[in-house]
This record gives C-alpha cells, sequence and structure tokens, in this order.
C-alpha cells in the first residue's frame, strides 16, 4: 500500500518543476498505446499487476490464519496466509497506544504470532511453549499490550514452519512526537522467499542430503581453470584444506533458487512489484526480510540510500550504494530520485542463485533495467575462523574426528593457535583457562569442570553442559565489545559440530561474503555494522557486570544445529537477572552467517561508540567471526532467543530465563 | 550426601530438558525420518551380463539409525548373489557413523552367518568410505571395505570412482573362498541427475578374483576377472 505523507515544503518545490514534463509524457505514451496496441500494453500491464501489501490501522485488529492456494510458479500450491492475504496485511500502529489483536486459527495445526522486535509482556510474545499454550485449531487469541516504540517491525508464526508458507506481514509504527526523519512517501519492501515444497520436505532433503539445494558446488572445469590460471602446485594448496576438511567453499546457502522463488511484497521477479515516486521527493523505502532462509543483498542502481533506521530503531544516517539483510532485519533508507526516471530495486539472494525486484518509478509507463547478478561468493580461510595465511592446516580445530580413531589422517582437534604460532602464546587455550579459571573463582571453573567431566566421550548427554562459559577477567568496555579470549567447550566436541573457529575475528567492519570486493571493484559504499550508530544516546549507560560467550555450532553435514554444541532440546535455560547489564558475544564455528534474535529485550550491537549503541532485535554472525552486544534484562520472564534461518532454529535456540 | 545432591541436580536437569523438548517453539529439530536409497540397479550390456543391484535404507535420527543394506547379482537361478545387514548406526564423530549388526548371505548356497562391525562415513578429500569387519560362524572373519567419490564434471553430470575390496580369516570351500585377499571391484559411473533423486547412468565396471579364491576358481573352471559395460540408475527417497 502505497503511502503519502506530504511535507509540504518538499512537495510544493519539486512539484512545480515536474508535473508538466510528467503529463507530456503520459500523453505521448498514451498515444502511441494507441497506435501500437496489444504487445505494448501487455507489457506495461504486466508491470502493474504487482500487488502491494495491504494496510490495517488501528487499535483493535482481527486476523485469521487460514490455508490458501497460490501460484508462484506456475504451480498451484497450498500457502498458509493471514487474512487471505500474502503476505499478510500490514499492520499500522501508533506509539503510545494499545493495540488488540484477535487471532483466530483456521487451520489443521497449532499457531500463533510472534510480534518480531516489539517489547512487550511476556505472554504476549506468541511463543508456543515459552509465552504461551499456542492457538489451538479453531481457537482465537487475544493479544493486547502497549505499543512502546516506533519504526519499522514485523511479525510472523512460531509455529512449526508456517513462516516459510506465508505466515507474516509488516508492522509500521508511527512516532508519537515527530519523526526525526524526514520523507515525503514512503514504502514498505517485504522480502521473502517460496517454495512450492512443503517445508518439512526441504528440512528432511536437508538431513539427508545437505547441498541438496545447492547447484553451485566446484566442478571439474573450475579445477581445470584454477590449475592453468594457479598452476597445479598452488591449485592443490588451495584445495586441500578445504578437501581435507570435508567442507565446500562454495558452500553459501542452505536452501537456494534451485526450490525458492523470491518475492517482493508477495510478488515474483516474472511480475515484478511497482512503486511510484514524483521527481525530487525524499522516499523512505522500508525493507524487511521476512525470509525463512535467504540472506539478501540490496541495491538500487542510479540511487544511493541513506540508511536511517535498523531493526526499526534510528541511526544516524549513512549513505551507502548496497546493504545486505539478514533473515528477520529490517532497514529503513531514504532515496531521493532527482530524475524522472525508473530504477530497478534490485534484491539478489546472498549465494546469487536468484533475486527478486521492484521497479521503483515516477511513471507506471517506465520499467528499469534489471542488472544482472553479482558473481557467487566463495569462502575463505577467514570464514572458517582463522586469521592466517600461510598457516599449518595440520593443527587446525576441525572436527573431533580423532575420536573414531578410523583415519590416519587425522589431525584434529587441537585449537589452532596453541602450536603452529610460536609468536602467540597468549592464545594457548589450556594455559588460558586454567589461568582464568583460578582467577576468576570458584563459580565459572566448576561449571567447565563439570562440562569436562560428562561431555567427553558422550557428547549429547551432559545437561550440565549447556551453562554458557561465564568470562570474568577482563571486561572490554560498554560499546567496544570483548576483549576476552575465546574458549572453546567440550560440549562442542562431538558429531554434533564439524568446526570450531580458532581465531574468530571480529564481524563488525566487514561487509561480509561477497561484498568484500564491491567498494574497489565497482565503487559501491556496502553498508557494515561498525556503520551503525543510534540517532539517540544510548539508554541504559552502565558497563556489563559480565560476559556470556554463546558459540554457534553445527555439523553442516548432519544438517544438525547448537548452540555451545547443544540443541534446544538438550539444553538448560540461559538464565539472566532482572535488570542486570550483561555482554553477550556470539562466536560462529560454522561457515554460514547466522541471524540471531533475541526476544523481549534489545541487542545494543557495539560498534565502537558508547554513546550512540544501536539497539537492534537481530544481529548477523558472520562465518567464523565474533560479535558482542549488551543486553540490559529489563523484561521479566521466558524469551526465545535463536538463529532466524528457519532450518536452523529447532536446534540453534535457547530459552532465556530472566528473573 | 555429595552423592544425593548430584543425583538430585542430574534429576533435575534431567527434568528440565524433558520439559524444554516439550516446549514447541517453532518445528521438531530431530524428527524421525526414513530414508530408501537405490544406490545401483544395472544391467550389463551384454545379453549374458547380470542384473545387479545395491540398495540401502535408514529410519532413525540425527543420532541413531536403523540401517538396512542389501545387494545382490542374478545372472540365472542357479548363479545368484544376495545379502542382506541389519545394523544399528551410531554417529560417532562428525563425519562418522559406528554400525553393528547382524548379515546374511542368502544366495549362494549354503547361506552364511555374520556379525557385523561397520563404520561409514566421509572421509578427508571427500572419500565415501563403508567398511566393516565381519565375524562369521565356526570362526570364519571377513573384512570388506568400498570407496566411492564423487567427481562433478558439470553442477548435475557426475562422474563416480569406486573401489571395493573383500577379504577372508580362512577359506571356504563349501563357496570356493579362498583365506585372504579374495577380489577386488572397480568402476566408473557416470550419472546425470535429473533431480537430485534420480538420475539414470551408464558406466563399467571391473572385478578380479585374486589369491587362493582365483586359484579355487580356475580349478573350477571360473573366470577370474570379468568386466562389463552397464547402464542404470541410482534414486533415493
Amino acid at each position: 500500500m502505497t503511502v503519502f505523507k506530504p511535507s509540504h515544503e518538499e512537495q510544493n518545490k519539486s512539484s512545480s518543476g515536474t508535473v508538466l514534463s510528467r503529463r507530456q509524457f503520459v500523453f505521448g505514451a498514451s498515444a502511441m498505446l494507441a497506435l501500437t496496441t496489444i504487445p505494448f500494453s501487455k507489457n506495461a500491464l504486466a508491470s502493474a499487476i504487482g500487488q502491494s501489501l495491504t494496510q490495517l490501522s488501528g487499535k483493535v485488529f482481527d486476523l485469521s490464519i487460514d490455508y490458501k492456494t497460490v501460484n508462484f510458479t506456475g504451480t498451484p500450491a497450498r500457502a498458509t496466509v493471514i487474512n487471505q492475504l500474502f503476505p499478510g496485511p500490514l499492520l499500522r500502529w501508533k506509539e503510545g497506544e494499545t493495540v488488540t489483536l484477535r487471532v483466530k486459527n483456521n487451520l489443521d495445526h497449532d499457531s500463533s504470532l510472534h510480534w518480531h522486535g516489539m517489547i512487550l509482556p511476556t505472554e504476549m510474545d506468541g511463543v508456543p511453549g515459552l509465552s504461551f499454550a499456542g492457538i489451538k485449531p479453531g481457537e482465537t487469541f487475544e493479544y493486547k499490550f502497549p505499543v512502546k516504540q516506533s519504526g519499522t517491525y514485523w511479525y510472523h508464526s512460531h509455529s512449526g514452519f508456517q513462516e516459510q508458507t506465508g505466515v507474516y506481514g509488516a508492522i509500521v509504527i508511527d512516532p508519537k512526537e515527530a519523526d526525526p526523519v524526514v520523507f515525503d512517501r514512503e514504502h514498505v519492501i517485504m522480502l521473502s522467499d517460496w517454495s512450492d515444497e512443503a517445508p518439512e520436505t526441504i528440512y528432511a532433503n536437508l538431513k539427508k542430503q545437505s547441498d541438496y539445494y545447492n547447484y553451485s558446488e566446484r566442478t571439474m572445469s573450475d579445477l581445470f581453470s584454477d590449475i592453468k590460471k594457479q598452476g597445479l602446485v598452488n591449485t592443490w594448496r588451495a584445495r586441500s584444506m578445504w578437501n581435507q576438511e570435508r567442507m565446500s567453499d562454495r558452500d553459501i546457502s542452505d536452501v537456494t533458487g534451485a526450490t525458492y522463488t523470491y518475492l517482493m511484497n508477495g510478488n515474483p521477479p516474472a511480475q515484478p512489484w511497482q512503486a511510484l515516486f514524483k521527481q525530487g521527493e525524499k522516499v523512505r523505502l522500508r525493507f524487511i526480510n521476512s525470509s525463512a532462509m535467504t540472506i539478501f543483498d540490496v541495491r538500487i542502481p542510479g540511487l544511493k540510500m541513506t540508511v536511517v533506521a535498523s531493526d526499526g530503531q534510528n541511526v544516524q544516517p549513512v549513505t551507502i550504494d548496497e546493504f545486505r539483510i539478514g533473515v528477520a532485519e529490517t532497514y529503513d533508507v531514504i532515496v531521493e530520485p532527482k530524475m524522472e526516471d525508473a530504477y530497478c530495486i534490485f534484491v539478489q539472494s546472498i549465494d546469487r542463485s536468484g533475486y527478486t525486484v521492484g521497479n521503483f518509478t515516477s511513471d507506471e509507463m517506465f520499467t528499469a533495467k534489471i542488472p544482472d547478478m553479482d558473481p557467487m561468493p566463495i569462502l575463505g580461510h577467514g570464514d572458517m575462523g582463522m586469521n592466517m595465511e600461510g598457516m599449518d592446516h595440520s593443527k587446525m580445530a576441525m572436527g573431533s574426528d580423532s575420536m573414531s580413531g578410523m583415519e590416519g589422517m587425522d589431525h584434529s582437534k587441537m585449537a589452532m593457535g596453541s602450536d603452529s604460532m610460536s609468536g602467540m602464546e597468549g592464545m594457548d587455550h589450556s594455559k588460558m583457562a586454567m589461568g582464568s579459571g583460578s582467577m576468576a573463582g570458584m563459580e565459572g571453573m566448576d561449571h567447565s569442570k563439570m562440562a569436562m567431566g560428562s561431555g567427553s566421550m558422550t557428547g549429547m548427554e551432559g545437561m550440565d553442559l549447556s551453562q554458557p562459559s561465564m568470562v570474568m577477567p577482563t571486561l572490554g568496555l560498554a560499546g567496544y565489545g570483548s576483549d576476552n579470549e575465546i574458549k572453546h567447550l567440550d560440549s562442542e566436541n562431538g558429531p554434533q559440530v564439524d568446526m570450531q573457529s580458532g581465531m574468530p575475528q571480529s564481524g563488525l567492519n566487514d561487509p561480509g561474503i561477497g561484498l568484500r570486493d564491491h567498494q574497489a571493484n565497482y565503487n559501491r559504499k556496502v553498508l557494515t555494522y561498525a556503520d551503525l550508530k543510534g540517532l539517540h544516546p544510548t539508554h541504559d549507560k552502565r558497563q556489563p557486570t559480565r560476559e556470556i560467550q554463546l558459540h554457534l555450532t553445527g555439523n553442516m553435514n548432519r544438517y544438525m544445529w547448537s548452540i555451545n554444541g547443544i540443541n534446544f532440546a538438550d539444553s538448560a535455560p540461559l538464565e539472566l537477572a532482572y535488570n542486570e547489564r550483561v555482554r553477550i558475544t556470539l562466536v560462529n564455528d560454522t561457515m554460514m552467517i547466522h541471524p540471531m534474535h533475541l526476544h523481549g529485550v534489545w541487542s545494543e550491537l557495539e560498534t565502537g561508540d558508547p554513546d550512540y549503541i544501536p539497539r537492534k532485535h537481530t544481529v548477523m554472525v558472520q562465518p567464523g567471526s565474533k560479535i558482542s552486544y549488551l543486553v540490559t534484562a529489563d523484561a521479566l520472564g521466558q524469551w526465545a532467543y535463536h538463529c532466524h534461518l528457519l532450518y536452523h532454529m529447532p536446534g540453534m535456540f535457547r530459552k532465556v530465563v530472566i528473573k | 550426601m555429595k552423592n544425593f545432591n548430584s543425583l538430585g541436580f542430574t534429576l533435575v536437569m534431567a527434568t528440565a530438558s524433558v520439559m524444554s523438548s516439550l516446549s514447541y517453539a517453532g518445528a521438531e529439530d530431530d524428527p524421525l525420518l526414513s530414508y530408501v536409497a537405490i544406490d545401483q540397479l544395472e544391467k550389463g550390456l551384454e545379453s549374458d551380463d547380470p542384473i545387479s543391484f545395491s540398495f540401502q535404507a535408514w529410519v532413525g535420527y540425527d543420532m541413531d539409525k536403523i540401517w538396512l543394506k542389501t545387494s545382490g547379482e542374478y545372472q540365472n537361478s542357479d548363479d545368484q548373489d544376495l545379502e542382506v545387514q541389519a545394523l544399528y548406526s551410531h554417529a560417532v564423530a562428525p563425519y562418522w557413523d559406528m554400525q553393528m549388526g547382524v548379515r546374511r548371505d542368502i544366495k549362494p548356497s549354503p547361506s552364511r552367518d555374520w556379525l557385523v562391525l561397520g563404520f561409514q562415513g566421509l572421509a578427508p578429500y571427500f572419500f565415501d568410505i563403508d567398511g566393516a569387519f565381519f565375524v562369521g560362524e565356526k570362526g570364519q572373519t571377513s573384512i570388506r571395505l568400498s570407496i566411492e567419490q564423487e567427481w562433478l564434471i558439470t553442477q548435475k553430470l557426475i562422474l563416480t570412482p569406486e573401489f571395493e575390496m573383500n577379504a577372508y580369516g580362512k577359506s571356504d570351500d563349501e563357496l570356493s573362498m579362498g583365506a585372504g585377499l579374495s577380489d577386488i571391484n572397480a568402476g566408473l559411473r557416470l550419472k546425470y541427475e535429473i533431480t537430485r533423486k534420480f538420475a539414470p547412468y551408464i558406466g563399467i565396471d571391473w572385478s578380479k578374483k585374486l589369491g587362493a579364491t582365483a586359484d579355487l576358481a580356475r580349478d573350477n573352471g571360473d573366470s577370474i576377472s570379468n568386466s562389463q559395460f552397464v547402464i542404470g540408475v541410482t534414486a533415493w527417497f
């Protein structure tokens, strides 16, 4: 739905100069239309077919979750939808009001709606098993909560895999006070991925063959061209690490364009969504990534974008050409088209297996040219948590196959850094672990001892392993992230974990795989998390009193996902004391990005300025990297904390209890 | 007292764990899945070449599965091979499953029963490995190792070299099996994945009897090596 919200000054400035030329064009075009008839009009019609979101506003909303037959691929398929809309209705709220949402479940299974990023009472959060029992078939649940924030958010089912099949919609909350962001017009752009396959089938396929959807694997012709370019010896060297570790440097997305059709506001690229602007307007584009599994790279060739909000929260404006949006993140950008023209809102999946587009135009008759996709990213050593070039691979911490005793050539289990880099005594993990234990005192060390005692053989059993490592001795200052050593737990050893990052680097300044060379190659400024600074001063200026280090772990080949090597089913809750200020450092011990979403409280991303810490609800942790954020535990109750990739979520999940 | 405390702690944690697995915050992490694979189903191009097959199936969870394997060859009613293995499979390392169970060689006659201890998984350099140690009746022992790799010519056209060897602890005169390394088999198959789950292929398959087994074959007037062009399909669901 196009919401036109004129800022009069801007409007008057632009209209006088442009209206005439636009009318002239329309006249010309329609005259031409009459002459050329069918082919041209069909073409024009095609781009106008794209549906926009339907907006509902007010304080009381009746929503129903139903089945609906959709057709995005040429084959009809069954979706689950809200109010018969795909995506669900755009809910428009006003900060300071209390909203009531009566949600009727007409599915054969339990359902739920979770208001993603909303600060609300725990029983209104919509997570079955944590906040409430879920909505049974045929039943209606009434959500009611005060709206304490403004910005761009979204909502989705937290039951089963219903997010994949369409139970999601956008939320826009108008601020109580004057919006610090000035704009003349706005569009909500909801990105998502659709598959005709049932999500349970996708999950089962991945469990049985983890590269099922990857049609970008390295082939023999890649090998020959590498040999031709680099010579046999260098190619062998470059390949051998990946081959030894049984990992693919082409393993970017678990689920790809091989089954997905990428949608913009529910429109496939063959029938693009269209958004209008008037020359000279400041247009606010509210991007929401409501995909199940797809991380997108967004750009609008020919237009600079000024990022003004992330995850609904205002940030200091930063002007960029391209940004990566993780699953569940939102970004608001301002664009100011200076010319009557059509621009392509180009959104490519991170693995370049597909894209979706929008036609952003001053006139319905203009259709922007769709650019080519960028080359597919290829993972490097840094994405496996290694920092050193030319290091001795044989000392890396990859897997823990030595348990099997079957392989002659198994060289693993030793955390990288203990032997191979003589100059880095400080990295000796065993020494550090002891050191910190004796300094930190009883509590933390006891847990880690227990973990070692029970975890070493059984791997999955010891429940006590789920205690996160409490790292005490050196807490970095608020706003600057963690200085602590990376300590791998014994619970990370076992069949469920295939990799540990030896030397994870901060993901803060990293544009991410596939984007790192865009500045150099295309002169495109790519947003990084380091660019995000809060527009408003940091709310809670206290220093963190402790740090929780969590390792995002998994086994790609078995398609098992966990935190600290322990899946949700076997984990104990993560406990936070009410009102404590705590730092969470996430260490990614896998080669995939994990967008981590903490319910109930803000994730205050430490981007280097303690006075303007940006608040997010979902934070991407880059492959083999680490990142830190602060949390003020000011919301009592039980909260979900999980990877927002839908097929990682069942395992890579923790219950957080604030009491 | 201390023991009691730790027992209490364990119980509490175990209860918590059951509780948390009941909380249904999303989809099921580790659902019961089943898998049936026709790894090979092929016929030699010559009219008197046998039909041969190799199937496997499992049902289970991430860490634990019941695994069935069967393979065989049919030339005519007098000349056929058929074996079946039923195994319990447990993940022991990131890329390895340990498997134990029983095997019955139904054909040729007389049948033979074995206990199986095997391992199956992915070795460095992407070698798919299936190796097993068998203990049979009357103290017979045997080792089998199969190795396979996939070379992608394109994303869908895949060349699969494979190699298998069998060895026996002592000879089995009834089955013309000699002690020591008894046979090796090598194949090269080129498949085209029409979908991930279905691919026709063509290939060459070569096998050779060795050592005492070869001697016994010679004595019986049987050939000790065989090679054939094959055509077949591979599929799973």
